[in-house]
């Protein structure tokens, strides 16, 4: 019973903050409501047993990509009244298009439950170690049958981070930068010089 | 009880929240990138709701690289949207054909 009421709360609540991340005027609420989207959404994979995933979701979307959209939206000076005005104008449309994509994925549910169509069983080769918990079991095929797979998305991540950064840097102009090359072949003859001047003269640099 | 069909009634409905929000905010590629969000979270609850009933753990697998591509894809999304916001000072994107050639 108590499952049941979570269920509820958790998807009733996703699909609320999901619904106002998309109608929200102001992209700093969005982005809120997207949090709150998030959390939900944990909350169902705790319910459906997946806890690595759930906590994976909180610290990576919560963590990482929702403080890099909430960071973005405060850095650039937007106004977001005029990127509002086409709202009424593409509404029907998007209407139209959701409801036929809905309709469409009900209607293949509709042709299970009748029983068109069969849920698939799985082949039983990645089926959870027994008594080994979840993150556990996971841990136990992402170092082993997919540890390629892992790698690359390793690799997917890197480049990324690389391509981030090189689109945002800039070379200011008018900036005294360390020329390290320069630094480093300096030589004491050069760089050095011996005088002996006058009492009272000073010295020449 | 709870069976999977009420797990992919609820990502149904988020994928098309999703697919609505592209829609209806064309211009603010902010919500834009956000309804993306969403439609990734949704195919993530897909993903281990299978998994979990069909006691297969491929699906949290690959849920895990969808949340890996989904962060990559906000790093460069919101990179590029820095830099457009940078040379034009605006982020309305009904207006971006540069590239027309």
């Amino acid at each position: 019973m108590i499952q049941v009421l979570a269920f509820y709360l958790f998807a009733g609540l996703t699909l609320a903050s999901g619904l106002a991340v998309i109608l929200s005027r102001n992209p700093v609420h969005s982005v809120l409501w997207l949090i709150l989207a998030f959390f939900n959404a944990a909350g169902l994979m705790v319910l459906l047993g997946a806890e690595f995933i759930a906590m994976l979701l909180v610290i990576v979307y919560v963590g990482a990509v929702a403080v890099l959209f909430l960071f973005v939206v405060m850095m650039l000076d937007i106004d977001f009244a005029t990127l509002r005005a086409g709202f009424t104008k593409s509404l029907p449309l998007g209407l139209f298009i959701a409801g036929v994509l809905l309709a469409e994925l009900l209607l293949g549910m509709g042709a299970e439950h009748i029983g068109a169509l069969k849920i698939g069983t799985a082949d039983g080769q990645n089926a959870a170690l027994a008594g080994a918990s979840n993150i556990e079991a996971i841990g136990t095929l992402l170092y082993g049958r997919y540890l390629f797979l892992f790698e690359v998305s390793g690799l997917i991540l890197l480049v990324a981070m690389v391509g981030a950064i090189i689109l945002t840097h800039r070379q200011r102009e008018g900036v005294r930068g360390q020329n390290i090359s320069r630094q480093v072949s300096r030589r004491p003859d050069e760089a050095t010089v011996n005088t002996r001047p006058g009492v009272g003269e000073g010295v020449q640099i | 009880m709870i069976g999977i069909e009420h797990y992919i009634v609820v990502s149904s409905i988020l994928f098309v929240l999703g697919v609505l929000g592209i829609f209806i905010n064309r211009k603010n590629i902010i919500t834009v990138l956000m309804a993306i969000e969403l439609i990734l979270l949704a195919v993530n609850i897909n993903l281990v709701a299978f998994s979990s009933f069909l006691h297969d753990l491929t699906g949290q697998i690959f849920a895990m690289f969808v949340l890996t591509v989904a962060a990559g894809e906000a790093a460069i999304g919101l990179a590029i949207l820095v830099i457009y916001f940078r040379g034009r000072g605006t982020i309305a994107v009904d207006d971006v054909n540069h590239l027309k050639g």
